[in-house]
């Protein structure tokens, strides 16, 4: 058996994941604080979640395809994006975005502000109140955030095929496998990788639940 | 320690607009809830950016509209108390001190809990501590970052009356640590009477003159400052000769003890100050019926008007004991001519 799309799925999930959650945690950061045109880049950030993952993946095919200027930019290094593993990461990325923004922001909102405003009067620098009190206070959301990123990476389909293709060894993951599979009528084969992404997906996803419940911590209720 | 401020906002009903020093004082800012006091707070702090003006701490300008002066909260040392003392969830106690330190060296931390009576609390999370301990560690806190000024915002106001009571005996007694000069902001005319030296009405926005607190309380310039410390009689009234007005809501004819100016526009009377009689003698004196009694803790508010009339009913307000012994007889109600209060506003 090719194990080549389960190595090439968690690869692609792990990577895209490492940005999508400093991106995320970035962009809700920022949008936080935006004083005019909040709503407007929530929307542009929200937008890859519910649109159909063919149209974002119709998307990145004209914005890095050979007539783009990014496209064309890279072609004078003889580089394409379209149709490679580099691909398949960022369509990952782009669908993946907005559960980790829109968690991590969830979290940055509920938090007081009154502590942040605290922190700044008593003279704590805006890098500390982010790495010692925005980050570890908001730490349930940005996980959950983690987890739901990671799982969606995970499964990414639609975009991918459209932006990265199918091709075995390369840019097959394992749902596009699973396509593969069965249009060729291997439902033994797409059985075995759609077992295994409902594996993976249901222990992380158990693994967070059980995170999120445990028992109090000795923060008391304010945690 | 000096604090000047002077400054502008818009805020989204009214514009915000205070002018004020506070000089080795207590200094209050009394009014109620959306009135701008917090904001004015918040804008001394640099936690927000007034439209104009000027922030002057100690000859150091913190805020200056003019010059594009705008320091950072960070370097305007002041202490914020906030309403929830917004200590930090995720540190210990402990951990709250030494965050906010410049050089967090453990002696000092151990100084603090001690002169705050929160030895023992170093490990405790936030969560964990009872409403006067989080205050003091709010305190210690501010005092670890070297604040050279405490700002109070309504510090108070969320708590039961007994321990409201407690906590601000121990504000008390931590005052004379930050210098004894702080900057109070509340809508309770009791707390501020009994921790401010000087208070100023704030109303939708607009300050009015300061004044020595006793001062305020015995006669307040305004409708709002008669308000808010407490006037519960307040009538549209007018100028009569030198020295009666007429209570147009109370349709009374009143005695006062100083001329009544000419713009005399209302007012007013303490509940506690009407005074009981036993016949109509002398001016002042009226008969009065009750409109409705009732009982408080330790006091009974009784409604009166003059009989037969629709007049507004006014508040008055005697110990229980007093209205038992009166209970039965005909009322008659003496108006002090000193205790009424006349407003031009």
């Amino acid at each position: 058996m090719d194990w080549s799309p389960l190595i090439i799925t968690l690869e692609t999930a792990v990577t895209a994941t490492v940005i999508t959650f400093f991106l995320g945690i970035g962009l809700a950061c920022w949008v936080v604080r935006l004083k005019r045109g909040q709503g407007l880049m929530d929307a542009l950030i929200t937008l890859p979640l519910v649109l159909p993952p063919t149209v974002v993946g119709f998307f990145l095919l004209l914005a890095f395809g050979k007539r783009s200027a990014i496209g064309h930019f890279l072609l004078q290094f003889d580089l394409s994006l379209v149709f490679s593993w580099q691909a398949t990461v960022i369509a990952a990325v782009v669908v993946s975005l907005p559960l980790m923004y829109r968690t991590a922001r969830g979290a940055f909102e509920q938090l007081d502000e009154n502590i942040i405003y605290a922190a700044r009067t008593l003279g704590v620098s805006e890098w500390r109140i982010f790495w010692h009190l925005l980050l570890p206070n908001a730490r349930h959301g940005i996980l959950a955030g983690l987890v739901l990123a990671f799982t969606r990476a995970l499964g990414e389909f639609g975009a991918t095929i459209m932006f990265a293709g199918n091709i075995p060894g390369r840019t097959q993951t394992m749902s596009t496998a699973i396509y593969a599979a069965v249009q060729a009528g291997d439902y033994d084969l797409a059985g075995k990788w759609a077992a295994g992404l409902v594996a993976f997906s249901l222990v992380f996803v158990l693994a967070m639940n059980m995170w999120l419940t445990r028992k109090p911590s000795p923060m008391g209720k304010a945690c | 320690m000096e604090l000047s401020v002077s400054l502008e906002k818009q805020l989204r009903d009214f514009n915000l607009q205070v002018d004020f020093t506070v000089k080795d004082e207590v200094f209050a800012l009394l009014g109620s809830s959306g009135c701008g006091k917090s904001m004015t707070l918040k804008c001394i702090a640099g936690i927000e950016k007034p439209d104009k003006g000027r922030i002057v701490l100690d000859g150091e300008v913190l805020f200056d509209s003019a010059r594009s002066i705008n320091l950072p909260p960070q370097r305007r040392q002041l202490g914020y108390l906030f309403q929830n003392y917004a200590l930090f969830p995720n540190m210990t106690v402990a951990e709250n001190l030494r965050f906010v330190m410049k050089e967090g060296s453990m002696d000092k931390v151990t100084e603090l809990l001690r002169r705050f009576h929160l030895t023992g609390l170093e490990d405790a999370y936030p969560g964990t501590l009872s409403g006067g301990q989080q205050q003091r560690v709010a305190f210690a806190r501010v005092l670890a970052a070297e604040a050279k000024l405490l700002l109070l915002d309504e510090p108070f106001s969320a708590l039961d009356s007994y321990l409201k009571w407690q906590l601000e005996t121990e504000l008390m007694d931590m005052l004379p640590a930050y210098g004894g000069t702080a900057l109070l902001v509340s809508h309770d005319r009791g707390e501020v009477y009994r921790l401010a030296d000087k208070i100023a009405v704030i109303n939708r926005g607009q300050m009015e003159t300061p004044a020595d607190k006793k001062e305020l309380f015995r006669h307040p310039r305004t409708l709002s400052a008669t308000l808010l410390t407490g006037c519960k009689n307040i009538s549209v009234a007018k100028r009569e000769d030198q020295s009666h007005i007429y209570a147009k809501d109370w349709e009374l004819s009143l005695k006062t003890s100083a001329e009544p100016p000419l713009g005399t526009r209302y007012a007013g009377i303490r509940a506690h100050f009407l005074e009981p009689r036993d016949r109509a003698e002398g001016e002042n004196v009226f008969p009065m019926e009750v409109v409705r009694v009732t009982e408080d803790t330790f006091s009974f508010i009784v409604m009166v008007r003059p009989p037969g009339k629709a007049a507004a009913p006014i508040r008055w307000e005697l110990e229980k004991k007093a209205w038992h012994d009166l209970s039965g007889r005909e009322l008659f109600l003496y108006f002090p001519p000193e205790a009424i209060m006349l407003l031009e506003d």
